[in-house]
Protein backbone atom coordinates (compact mmCIF):
# COMPACT_ATOMS: atom_id res chain seq x y z
CA UNK A 1 0.00 0.00 0.00
CA UNK A 2 1.42 3.38 -0.95
CA UNK A 3 1.31 6.52 0.59
CA UNK A 4 2.21 10.21 -1.25
CA UNK A 5 4.38 11.90 1.59
CA UNK A 6 3.62 15.90 0.62
CA UNK A 7 6.73 16.99 2.36
CA UNK A 8 9.28 14.96 0.89
CA UNK A 9 7.16 14.49 -2.41
CA UNK A 10 7.45 11.18 -2.84
CA UNK A 11 5.40 7.87 -2.44
CA UNK A 12 6.32 5.16 -0.52
CA UNK A 13 4.97 1.71 0.77
CA UNK A 14 3.38 2.04 4.21
CA UNK A 15 4.57 -0.79 5.37
CA UNK A 16 8.24 -0.31 5.02
CA UNK A 17 7.82 3.12 6.73
CA UNK A 18 5.94 1.39 9.88
CA UNK A 19 8.84 -1.15 9.73
CA UNK A 20 11.46 1.10 9.27
CA UNK A 21 9.65 3.08 12.64
CA UNK A 22 9.46 -0.09 14.70
CA UNK A 23 13.18 -1.53 14.35
CA UNK A 24 14.15 1.78 15.55
CA UNK A 25 12.14 2.07 18.42
CA UNK A 26 12.77 -1.19 19.46
CA UNK A 27 16.56 -0.23 19.65
CA UNK A 28 16.16 3.08 21.18
CA UNK A 29 13.81 1.62 23.73
CA UNK A 30 16.46 -1.14 24.51
CA UNK A 31 19.85 1.46 24.08
CA UNK A 32 18.05 4.37 25.41
CA UNK A 33 19.72 5.83 21.74
CA UNK A 34 17.38 7.83 20.19
CA UNK A 35 18.33 6.06 16.87
CA UNK A 36 18.59 9.10 14.71
CA UNK A 37 22.28 8.30 13.78
CA UNK A 38 20.36 5.44 12.36
CA UNK A 39 16.82 6.24 10.72
CA UNK A 40 18.46 9.20 8.66
CA UNK A 41 20.62 6.79 6.49
CA UNK A 42 18.09 4.38 6.57
CA UNK A 43 15.63 7.21 5.47
CA UNK A 44 17.85 8.54 2.64
CA UNK A 45 18.93 5.03 1.59
CA UNK A 46 14.55 4.68 0.49
CA UNK A 47 14.97 7.95 -1.58
CA UNK A 48 13.98 10.34 1.24
CA UNK A 49 15.46 13.80 0.45
CA UNK A 50 18.91 14.25 2.90
CA UNK A 51 16.93 17.93 4.38
CA UNK A 52 13.68 15.70 5.10
CA UNK A 53 15.11 12.57 6.10
CA UNK A 54 16.98 14.79 8.84
CA UNK A 55 14.60 17.07 9.69
CA UNK A 56 11.64 14.32 10.08
CA UNK A 57 14.19 11.62 11.98
CA UNK A 58 14.58 14.50 15.21
CA UNK A 59 10.78 14.60 15.24
CA UNK A 60 10.09 10.96 15.30
CA UNK A 61 12.52 11.00 17.88
CA UNK A 62 10.94 13.09 19.95
CA UNK A 63 8.00 10.21 20.03
CA UNK A 64 9.91 7.23 20.39
CA UNK A 65 12.02 8.89 23.36
CA UNK A 66 8.80 10.03 24.82
CA UNK A 67 7.34 6.62 24.63
CA UNK A 68 11.06 5.20 26.41
CA UNK A 69 10.81 7.43 29.45
CA UNK A 70 7.19 6.68 30.54
CA UNK A 71 8.26 3.18 30.64
CA UNK A 72 11.28 3.98 32.63
CA UNK A 73 9.98 6.34 34.53
CA UNK A 74 7.72 3.93 35.94
CA UNK A 75 10.51 1.69 36.72
CA UNK A 76 11.97 5.23 38.90
CA UNK A 77 14.53 4.70 36.33
CA UNK A 78 15.16 8.56 35.71
CA UNK A 79 17.07 10.92 37.44
CA UNK A 80 15.62 14.00 36.31
CA UNK A 81 18.03 16.16 38.26
CA UNK A 82 20.94 14.61 36.25
CA UNK A 83 19.30 14.95 33.12
CA UNK A 84 17.86 18.76 33.76
CA UNK A 85 21.61 19.28 34.06
CA UNK A 86 22.68 17.32 31.21
CA UNK A 87 20.02 19.05 28.97
CA UNK A 88 20.90 22.89 30.46
CA UNK A 89 24.90 21.91 28.70
CA UNK A 90 23.12 20.59 25.57
CA UNK A 91 21.31 23.65 24.78
CA UNK A 92 24.45 25.77 25.49
CA UNK A 93 26.33 23.23 23.45
CA UNK A 94 24.23 22.95 20.16
CA UNK A 95 24.01 26.24 19.91
CA UNK A 96 27.64 26.79 19.96
CA UNK A 97 27.54 23.67 17.79
CA UNK A 98 25.54 25.89 15.35
CA UNK A 99 28.00 28.60 15.20
CA UNK A 100 30.67 25.95 14.91
CA UNK A 101 28.29 24.53 12.08
CA UNK A 102 27.97 27.78 9.54
CA UNK A 103 31.70 28.64 9.73
CA UNK A 104 32.42 25.40 8.65
CA UNK A 105 30.04 25.28 6.00
CA UNK A 106 31.71 28.36 4.79
CA UNK A 107 35.18 27.55 4.75
CA UNK A 108 33.42 24.50 2.86
CA UNK A 109 34.65 21.65 4.87
CA UNK A 110 31.44 20.84 6.57
CA UNK A 111 30.91 17.71 4.31
CA UNK A 112 34.51 16.51 5.60
CA UNK A 113 34.16 17.81 8.87
CA UNK A 114 30.71 15.43 9.41
CA UNK A 115 31.77 12.46 7.33
CA UNK A 116 35.02 11.82 9.60
CA UNK A 117 33.37 12.90 12.77
CA UNK A 118 30.72 10.02 12.54
CA UNK A 119 33.66 7.70 11.98
CA UNK A 120 35.72 8.90 14.48
CA UNK A 121 33.09 9.09 17.17
CA UNK A 122 31.13 5.99 16.15
CA UNK A 123 34.26 4.16 15.66
CA UNK A 124 35.45 5.09 18.68
CA UNK A 125 32.61 5.22 20.77
CA UNK A 126 31.63 1.58 19.62
CA UNK A 127 35.49 0.27 19.83
CA UNK A 128 35.23 1.16 23.63
CA UNK A 129 32.72 0.18 24.60
CA UNK A 130 33.14 -3.18 22.72
CA UNK A 131 36.40 -3.39 24.50
CA UNK A 132 35.18 -3.28 27.97
CA UNK A 133 32.35 -4.90 27.85
CA UNK A 134 33.94 -7.95 25.81
CA UNK A 135 36.36 -8.06 29.32
CA UNK A 136 34.02 -7.59 31.47
CA UNK A 137 32.42 -10.66 30.11
CA UNK A 138 35.27 -12.67 30.11
CA UNK A 139 36.43 -11.98 33.17
CA UNK A 140 32.80 -12.87 34.48
CA UNK A 141 33.38 -16.68 35.17
CA UNK A 142 36.50 -16.74 37.54
CA UNK A 143 34.67 -16.86 40.87
CA UNK A 144 36.61 -16.05 44.37
CA UNK A 145 38.31 -12.77 42.94
CA UNK A 146 36.61 -9.59 44.38
CA UNK A 147 34.95 -7.56 41.68
CA UNK A 148 37.86 -4.80 40.55
CA UNK A 149 37.24 -1.76 41.58
CA UNK A 150 37.14 0.78 38.47
CA UNK A 151 38.27 3.92 39.04
CA UNK A 152 35.64 6.28 37.83
CA UNK A 153 36.65 9.83 36.05
CA UNK A 154 34.74 11.88 38.54
CA UNK A 155 36.72 9.90 41.33
CA UNK A 156 40.17 12.08 40.16
CA UNK A 157 41.08 14.37 42.84
CA UNK A 158 41.20 17.32 40.36
CA UNK A 159 37.25 16.55 39.52
CA UNK A 160 36.80 15.95 43.30
CA UNK A 161 37.85 19.81 44.24
CA UNK A 162 35.44 21.40 41.61
CA UNK A 163 33.34 23.83 43.22
CA UNK A 164 29.30 23.71 42.85
CA UNK A 165 28.83 20.13 44.44
CA UNK A 166 25.58 18.76 43.86
CA UNK A 167 23.90 15.34 45.28
CA UNK A 168 21.75 13.19 42.52
CA UNK A 169 20.32 10.94 44.59
CA UNK A 170 18.42 8.84 42.16
CA UNK A 171 22.21 8.15 40.50
CA UNK A 172 23.67 7.33 43.46
CA UNK A 173 26.04 10.15 43.37
CA UNK A 174 27.55 13.58 44.89
CA UNK A 175 29.25 15.91 42.26
CA UNK A 176 29.86 19.01 40.97
CA UNK A 177 27.31 20.03 38.68
CA UNK A 178 30.24 21.11 36.50
CA UNK A 179 30.78 17.74 35.04
CA UNK A 180 27.20 16.52 33.39
CA UNK A 181 26.91 20.28 32.55
CA UNK A 182 30.38 20.40 30.37
CA UNK A 183 29.48 16.73 28.82
CA UNK A 184 25.90 17.59 28.29
CA UNK A 185 27.55 21.03 26.33
CA UNK A 186 30.31 18.75 24.34
CA UNK A 187 27.49 16.11 23.70
CA UNK A 188 25.60 19.25 22.15
CA UNK A 189 28.27 20.56 20.12
CA UNK A 190 28.26 17.22 18.36
CA UNK A 191 24.64 16.82 18.05
CA UNK A 192 24.36 20.14 16.44
CA UNK A 193 26.83 19.26 13.77
CA UNK A 194 26.39 15.60 12.90
CA UNK A 195 22.66 16.43 13.41
CA UNK A 196 21.54 13.45 15.80
CA UNK A 197 20.52 13.71 19.24
CA UNK A 198 23.63 12.19 20.18
CA UNK A 199 22.15 9.20 22.68
CA UNK A 200 24.59 6.63 21.62
CA UNK A 201 27.29 9.50 23.44
CA UNK A 202 25.56 10.39 26.08
CA UNK A 203 24.83 6.87 27.01
CA UNK A 204 28.67 5.51 27.59
CA UNK A 205 29.49 9.33 28.53
CA UNK A 206 27.09 8.82 31.25
CA UNK A 207 28.38 5.25 32.17
CA UNK A 208 31.99 5.82 32.49
CA UNK A 209 32.85 9.39 32.75
CA UNK A 210 29.92 10.03 35.30
CA UNK A 211 29.70 6.83 37.35
CA UNK A 212 25.64 6.75 37.20
CA UNK A 213 24.73 3.27 37.07
CA UNK A 214 23.19 1.75 33.55
CA UNK A 215 19.61 0.62 34.93
CA UNK A 216 19.59 4.88 35.26
CA UNK A 217 21.18 6.08 32.19
CA UNK A 218 19.11 4.97 30.02
CA UNK A 219 15.65 6.27 31.19
CA UNK A 220 17.74 9.66 31.92
CA UNK A 221 19.50 9.75 28.20
CA UNK A 222 16.16 9.54 26.74
CA UNK A 223 14.64 12.09 28.61
CA UNK A 224 17.43 14.49 27.63
CA UNK A 225 16.92 13.83 24.42
CA UNK A 226 13.22 14.65 24.13
CA UNK A 227 14.16 17.89 24.52
CA UNK A 228 16.96 18.36 22.27
CA UNK A 229 15.04 16.71 19.25
CA UNK A 230 12.18 19.11 20.06
CA UNK A 231 14.53 22.00 19.44
CA UNK A 232 15.74 20.45 16.12
CA UNK A 233 12.03 20.01 14.97
CA UNK A 234 11.41 23.64 15.64
CA UNK A 235 14.78 24.67 14.10
CA UNK A 236 13.96 22.84 10.91
CA UNK A 237 10.44 23.42 10.50
CA UNK A 238 10.92 27.15 11.06
CA UNK A 239 14.84 27.30 8.67
CA UNK A 240 14.40 24.56 6.35
CA UNK A 241 10.51 23.50 6.21
CA UNK A 242 11.83 20.42 5.74
CA UNK A 243 9.70 18.18 8.48
CA UNK A 244 7.35 15.80 6.92
CA UNK A 245 4.39 15.37 9.31
CA UNK A 246 2.60 12.65 7.64
CA UNK A 247 6.02 10.71 7.35
CA UNK A 248 6.70 11.19 11.07
CA UNK A 249 3.40 10.03 12.31
CA UNK A 250 3.92 6.53 9.63
CA UNK A 251 7.41 6.31 11.83
CA UNK A 252 5.78 7.08 14.83
CA UNK A 253 3.85 4.47 14.77
CA UNK A 254 5.68 1.93 14.12
CA UNK A 255 8.38 3.52 16.56
CA UNK A 256 6.67 4.23 19.77
CA UNK A 257 4.89 0.37 19.70
CA UNK A 258 8.73 -0.88 18.76
CA UNK A 259 10.29 1.18 22.18
CA UNK A 260 7.92 -0.33 24.22
CA UNK A 261 9.17 -3.94 23.89
CA UNK A 262 12.61 -2.64 23.36
CA UNK A 263 12.27 -0.84 26.66
CA UNK A 264 10.61 -4.09 28.32
CA UNK A 265 13.66 -6.63 26.89
CA UNK A 266 16.48 -3.82 27.95
CA UNK A 267 15.61 -4.34 31.79
CA UNK A 268 16.56 -8.19 31.14
CA UNK A 269 19.71 -7.23 29.57
CA UNK A 270 22.69 -7.08 31.78
CA UNK A 271 24.68 -3.95 31.68
CA UNK A 272 27.64 -5.36 29.68
CA UNK A 273 25.61 -7.08 28.05
CA UNK A 274 23.47 -4.27 26.86
CA UNK A 275 26.39 -2.02 26.26
CA UNK A 276 28.30 -5.03 24.12
CA UNK A 277 25.05 -5.26 21.53
CA UNK A 278 24.82 -1.52 21.66
CA UNK A 279 28.90 -1.45 20.94
CA UNK A 280 28.28 -3.84 18.44
CA UNK A 281 25.50 -1.43 16.51
CA UNK A 282 27.33 1.44 16.50
CA UNK A 283 30.86 -0.30 14.97
CA UNK A 284 28.48 -1.66 12.12
CA UNK A 285 27.38 1.58 11.31
CA UNK A 286 30.95 3.22 11.59
CA UNK A 287 32.42 0.35 9.33
CA UNK A 288 29.26 0.87 6.76
CA UNK A 289 29.80 4.42 6.72
CA UNK A 290 33.91 3.53 5.96
CA UNK A 291 33.07 1.46 2.99
CA UNK A 292 30.67 3.99 1.76
CA UNK A 293 33.48 6.61 2.22
CA UNK A 294 36.24 4.77 0.73
CA UNK A 295 35.00 2.57 -2.40
CA UNK A 296 34.58 4.43 -5.15
CA UNK A 297 30.64 5.45 -5.95
CA UNK A 298 29.21 4.09 -8.50
CA UNK A 299 27.81 6.99 -9.96
CA UNK A 300 29.83 10.30 -8.89
CA UNK A 301 27.25 12.70 -9.21
CA UNK A 302 24.19 13.53 -7.29
CA UNK A 303 21.68 16.91 -7.87
CA UNK A 304 19.55 18.04 -5.59
CA UNK A 305 15.78 18.15 -7.34
CA UNK A 306 14.80 20.86 -5.00
CA UNK A 307 14.16 24.89 -6.30
CA UNK A 308 11.63 24.47 -8.88
CA UNK A 309 10.47 27.47 -9.74
CA UNK A 310 6.35 25.85 -9.85
CA UNK A 311 6.55 23.80 -6.87
CA UNK A 312 5.73 27.32 -5.02
CA UNK B 1 -32.99 8.67 -26.09
CA UNK B 2 -35.43 10.34 -27.90
CA UNK B 3 -34.55 13.19 -30.37
CA UNK B 4 -37.21 15.41 -28.55
CA UNK B 5 -35.48 15.10 -24.73
CA UNK B 6 -31.93 15.77 -26.48
CA UNK B 7 -33.04 18.62 -28.06
CA UNK B 8 -34.67 19.92 -24.62
CA UNK B 9 -30.99 18.94 -22.89
CA UNK B 10 -29.22 21.33 -25.58
CA UNK B 11 -31.16 24.03 -24.53
CA UNK B 12 -30.51 23.90 -20.80
CA UNK B 13 -27.35 23.15 -20.85
CA UNK B 14 -25.92 26.65 -21.17
CA UNK B 15 -28.44 27.94 -18.62
CA UNK B 16 -26.84 26.90 -15.27
CA UNK B 17 -23.31 27.98 -17.13
CA UNK B 18 -24.24 31.67 -17.06
CA UNK B 19 -22.92 33.25 -20.37
CA UNK B 20 -19.20 33.80 -19.75
CA UNK B 21 -18.01 31.24 -17.68
CA UNK B 22 -19.23 28.70 -20.69
CA UNK B 23 -17.80 31.06 -23.50
CA UNK B 24 -14.41 30.41 -21.44
CA UNK B 25 -14.82 26.94 -21.32
CA UNK B 26 -15.30 26.58 -24.90
CA UNK B 27 -13.04 29.20 -26.28
CA UNK B 28 -9.53 26.73 -25.70
CA UNK B 29 -11.48 23.59 -27.13
CA UNK B 30 -12.57 25.95 -29.84
CA UNK B 31 -8.94 27.57 -30.62
CA UNK B 32 -7.77 23.98 -30.76
CA UNK B 33 -10.00 22.93 -33.59
CA UNK B 34 -9.98 25.10 -36.08
CA UNK B 35 -11.67 23.39 -39.05
CA UNK B 36 -9.42 23.49 -41.75
CA UNK B 37 -6.31 22.30 -38.98
CA UNK B 38 -3.77 19.75 -40.57
CA UNK B 39 -3.34 18.93 -36.42
CA UNK B 40 -5.91 18.61 -33.65
CA UNK B 41 -4.92 16.85 -30.15
CA UNK B 42 -6.05 16.95 -26.90
CA UNK B 43 -5.33 15.09 -23.31
CA UNK B 44 -7.17 12.60 -21.35
CA UNK B 45 -6.89 15.23 -18.85
CA UNK B 46 -5.21 18.59 -18.30
CA UNK B 47 -5.18 18.10 -14.42
CA UNK B 48 -2.82 15.67 -12.27
CA UNK B 49 -4.11 15.22 -9.04
CA UNK B 50 -1.47 14.28 -6.23
CA UNK B 51 -3.34 13.28 -3.40
CA UNK B 52 -2.33 10.72 -0.72
CA UNK B 53 -2.70 7.69 -2.79
CA UNK B 54 -0.81 9.37 -5.46
CA UNK B 55 1.98 6.97 -6.94
CA UNK B 56 2.21 8.37 -10.40
CA UNK B 57 0.04 7.91 -13.46
CA UNK B 58 -0.16 8.10 -17.15
CA UNK B 59 -2.24 10.56 -19.25
CA UNK B 60 -3.12 9.82 -22.88
CA UNK B 61 -2.81 12.05 -25.54
CA UNK B 62 -4.57 11.15 -29.00
CA UNK B 63 -4.88 13.31 -31.95
CA UNK B 64 -5.50 13.82 -36.03
CA UNK B 65 -3.94 14.63 -38.93
CA UNK B 66 -5.03 15.49 -42.39
CA UNK B 67 -1.18 15.20 -43.95
CA UNK B 68 1.13 12.87 -43.19
CA UNK B 69 4.03 13.45 -41.87
CA UNK B 70 5.79 12.30 -38.20
CA UNK B 71 4.05 13.42 -34.80
CA UNK B 72 6.82 14.46 -31.89
CA UNK B 73 4.78 14.92 -28.78
CA UNK B 74 6.49 16.82 -25.87
CA UNK B 75 5.79 17.36 -22.85
CA UNK B 76 8.02 19.98 -20.39
CA UNK B 77 7.44 20.30 -16.98
CA UNK B 78 8.48 23.77 -14.55
CA UNK B 79 12.10 24.60 -14.53
CA UNK B 80 14.08 26.07 -12.49
CA UNK B 81 17.50 25.41 -10.26
CA UNK B 82 19.23 22.59 -9.61
CA UNK B 83 22.56 21.83 -7.96
CA UNK B 84 24.94 18.56 -9.32
CA UNK B 85 27.86 17.92 -6.74
CA UNK B 86 30.62 15.89 -7.59
CA UNK B 87 32.21 13.42 -5.66
CA UNK B 88 35.51 13.47 -5.49
CA UNK B 89 38.58 11.32 -3.65
CA UNK B 90 40.27 13.18 -1.15
CA UNK B 91 43.06 11.13 1.01
CA UNK B 92 40.96 7.57 -0.03
CA UNK B 93 37.88 9.42 0.61
CA UNK B 94 35.23 10.03 -1.00
CA UNK B 95 33.66 13.22 -0.54
CA UNK B 96 31.42 15.63 -2.15
CA UNK B 97 33.99 18.53 -3.15
CA UNK B 98 32.55 20.47 -6.11
CA UNK B 99 29.14 21.42 -7.53
CA UNK B 100 27.35 23.03 -10.41
CA UNK B 101 24.28 24.94 -10.44
CA UNK B 102 22.56 25.08 -13.50
CA UNK B 103 19.18 27.15 -14.31
CA UNK B 104 16.37 26.42 -15.97
CA UNK B 105 16.56 22.38 -16.05
CA UNK B 106 12.73 21.15 -16.83
CA UNK B 107 11.59 19.39 -13.36
CA UNK B 108 9.94 16.99 -15.74
CA UNK B 109 10.92 16.62 -20.03
CA UNK B 110 9.54 13.72 -22.21
CA UNK B 111 9.24 12.91 -25.88
CA UNK B 112 7.42 10.29 -27.63
CA UNK B 113 7.59 10.03 -31.56
CA UNK B 114 6.63 7.84 -34.21
CA UNK B 115 10.32 7.07 -35.18
CA UNK B 116 13.62 7.75 -33.85
CA UNK B 117 14.27 11.49 -33.50
CA UNK B 118 17.44 11.72 -35.51
CA UNK B 119 15.29 9.95 -38.32
CA UNK B 120 12.71 12.68 -38.37
CA UNK B 121 14.52 15.81 -38.40
CA UNK B 122 18.22 17.66 -38.83
CA UNK B 123 19.74 18.30 -35.44
CA UNK B 124 19.38 22.20 -36.27
CA UNK B 125 15.46 21.86 -35.99
CA UNK B 126 15.37 19.65 -33.01
CA UNK B 127 17.97 21.99 -31.43
CA UNK B 128 15.77 24.94 -32.09
CA UNK B 129 12.76 23.66 -30.67
CA UNK B 130 14.44 21.80 -27.87
CA UNK B 131 13.02 18.42 -28.72
CA UNK B 132 15.27 15.93 -27.32
CA UNK B 133 16.79 15.86 -23.53
CA UNK B 134 19.90 16.49 -25.86
CA UNK B 135 18.62 19.67 -27.06
CA UNK B 136 17.62 21.04 -24.11
CA UNK B 137 19.39 24.66 -23.15
CA UNK B 138 19.71 24.82 -19.88
CA UNK B 139 22.89 27.25 -18.61
CA UNK B 140 25.51 27.12 -15.62
CA UNK B 141 25.04 29.79 -12.85
CA UNK B 142 28.99 29.92 -12.99
CA UNK B 143 31.77 29.39 -14.76
CA UNK B 144 33.50 25.68 -14.16
CA UNK B 145 35.65 23.77 -16.25
CA UNK B 146 33.56 20.54 -17.22
CA UNK B 147 30.33 22.13 -17.21
CA UNK B 148 29.73 19.24 -19.89
CA UNK B 149 30.38 16.20 -17.69
CA UNK B 150 28.07 17.70 -15.27
CA UNK B 151 25.29 18.54 -17.46
CA UNK B 152 25.72 14.96 -18.78
CA UNK B 153 25.17 14.20 -15.15
CA UNK B 154 21.64 16.05 -15.14
CA UNK B 155 20.31 14.15 -18.17
CA UNK B 156 21.66 10.53 -17.22
CA UNK B 157 20.37 11.30 -13.25
CA UNK B 158 16.70 13.25 -14.66
CA UNK B 159 16.26 10.01 -16.68
CA UNK B 160 17.34 7.06 -14.25
CA UNK B 161 14.39 8.89 -11.94
CA UNK B 162 11.53 8.24 -14.69
CA UNK B 163 11.66 12.00 -15.05
CA UNK B 164 13.46 12.70 -18.55
CA UNK B 165 11.92 10.03 -21.18
CA UNK B 166 12.34 9.42 -24.70
CA UNK B 167 9.71 6.90 -26.56
CA UNK B 168 8.76 5.63 -29.38
CA UNK B 169 5.30 5.73 -28.18
CA UNK B 170 3.33 7.60 -31.22
CA UNK B 171 0.71 5.38 -32.41
CA UNK B 172 -1.03 5.29 -35.44
CA UNK B 173 -4.70 3.41 -35.24
CA UNK B 174 -5.01 4.51 -38.88
CA UNK B 175 -4.19 6.45 -41.73
CA UNK B 176 -5.00 9.73 -39.78
CA UNK B 177 -5.67 9.60 -35.71
CA UNK B 178 -2.80 8.97 -33.40
CA UNK B 179 -2.79 8.37 -29.29
CA UNK B 180 0.17 8.66 -27.25
CA UNK B 181 0.37 7.61 -23.65
CA UNK B 182 2.82 9.40 -21.14
CA UNK B 183 3.97 8.51 -17.84
CA UNK B 184 4.72 10.51 -14.44
CA UNK B 185 6.60 8.88 -11.74
CA UNK B 186 5.34 9.67 -8.56
CA UNK B 187 8.34 12.33 -7.49
CA UNK B 188 6.77 14.45 -10.37
CA UNK B 189 6.64 18.05 -9.55
CA UNK B 190 3.92 20.53 -8.92
CA UNK B 191 3.07 23.44 -11.21
CA UNK B 192 2.15 24.25 -14.98
CA UNK B 193 3.35 21.55 -17.72
CA UNK B 194 3.04 22.16 -21.30
CA UNK B 195 2.19 19.63 -23.56
CA UNK B 196 3.16 20.32 -27.62
CA UNK B 197 2.35 18.20 -30.36
CA UNK B 198 4.54 19.08 -33.67
CA UNK B 199 3.50 17.62 -36.96
CA UNK B 200 7.45 17.61 -38.66
CA UNK B 201 7.85 16.44 -42.61
CA UNK B 202 11.26 16.85 -44.59
CA UNK B 203 12.93 18.57 -41.91
CA UNK B 204 9.51 21.13 -41.58
CA UNK B 205 7.25 21.63 -38.61
CA UNK B 206 4.20 21.25 -40.76
CA UNK B 207 1.79 21.86 -37.64
CA UNK B 208 2.30 22.79 -34.04
CA UNK B 209 0.12 22.83 -31.04
CA UNK B 210 0.62 23.69 -27.78
CA UNK B 211 -1.53 22.81 -24.63
CA UNK B 212 -1.40 23.39 -20.64
CA UNK B 213 -1.33 20.72 -18.33
CA UNK B 214 -1.66 21.18 -14.44
CA UNK B 215 -0.14 18.79 -11.44
CA UNK B 216 -0.93 20.52 -7.74
CA UNK B 217 -1.15 18.90 -4.91
CA UNK B 218 -5.04 18.02 -3.41
CA UNK B 219 -7.47 17.06 -0.59
CA UNK B 220 -4.71 16.86 2.90
CA UNK B 221 -1.66 16.39 0.97
CA UNK B 222 -2.21 19.91 -0.22
CA UNK B 223 -3.65 21.27 3.08
CA UNK B 224 -0.34 20.07 5.13
CA UNK B 225 1.62 21.35 2.68
CA UNK B 226 0.20 24.84 2.63
CA UNK B 227 0.22 25.00 6.30
CA UNK B 228 3.95 24.70 6.76
CA UNK B 229 4.60 27.16 4.50
CA UNK B 230 2.39 29.42 5.83
CA UNK B 231 2.96 28.71 9.23
CA UNK B 232 6.02 27.22 9.96
CA UNK B 233 6.34 27.89 13.62
CA UNK B 234 2.35 26.56 14.12
CA UNK B 235 3.64 23.45 11.62
CA UNK B 236 6.81 22.69 13.85
CA UNK B 237 5.06 23.05 17.34
CA UNK B 238 2.17 20.56 15.91
CA UNK B 239 5.00 18.27 15.06
CA UNK B 240 6.26 17.91 18.11
CA UNK B 241 2.72 17.79 20.08
CA UNK B 242 1.52 15.30 17.77
CA UNK B 243 4.86 13.22 18.76
CA UNK B 244 4.45 13.29 22.52
CA UNK B 245 1.20 12.91 22.34
CA UNK B 246 1.44 9.64 20.68
CA UNK B 247 4.81 8.18 22.30
CA UNK B 248 2.60 9.27 25.89
CA UNK B 249 -0.44 7.46 24.48
CA UNK B 250 1.58 4.48 23.16
CA UNK B 251 3.27 4.30 26.84
CA UNK B 252 -0.57 4.17 28.69
CA UNK B 253 -1.86 1.49 25.77
CA UNK B 254 1.29 -0.61 26.44
CA UNK B 255 0.99 -0.67 30.63
CA UNK B 256 0.91 -3.55 32.52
Amino acid sequence: MQIYLPIAELSVNIWLILGLGGVVGYLSGLFGVGGGFLLTPLLIFIGVPPAVAVATSANQVVAASVSGVYAHWRRANVDFRMGTVLLIGGLVGSAFGGFLFSYLKQRGQIDLVISLSYVVILGGVGGLMGVESLRTLLRKPQPGLPPRRIRRFHDHPLLRALPFKMRFRKSQLYISALLPLVLGALVGVLAAIMGVGAGFLLVPAMIYLLGMPAAIVVGTSLFQIIFVTANVTMFHAIATQTVDVVLALLLLVGSVVGAQYGARHGTKLRGEQMRGLLALLVLAVAVALVVDMVLPPTEQFSFEPALVGGSR
Amino acid sequence: MSARLLLLLLLLLPLPLQGSAFAQARAPLAALAPADAPLVTDLSAHLIAITSSFTGTELLLFGAIDEPGDIVVVVRGPSGSTVVRRKDAVAGIWLNRRSLRFDGVPSYYAVSSTRPLEDIASPALLNRLQIGAESLRFRAATDQEEPQQYRAAVLRLKEQSGLYREELGVVFLGPKLFRAEISFPATVAVGTYRAEVYLIRDDRVIAAQSTPLFVDKQGLEQEVFDYSRREPAVYGFIAVLLAVAAGWLAALLFRR
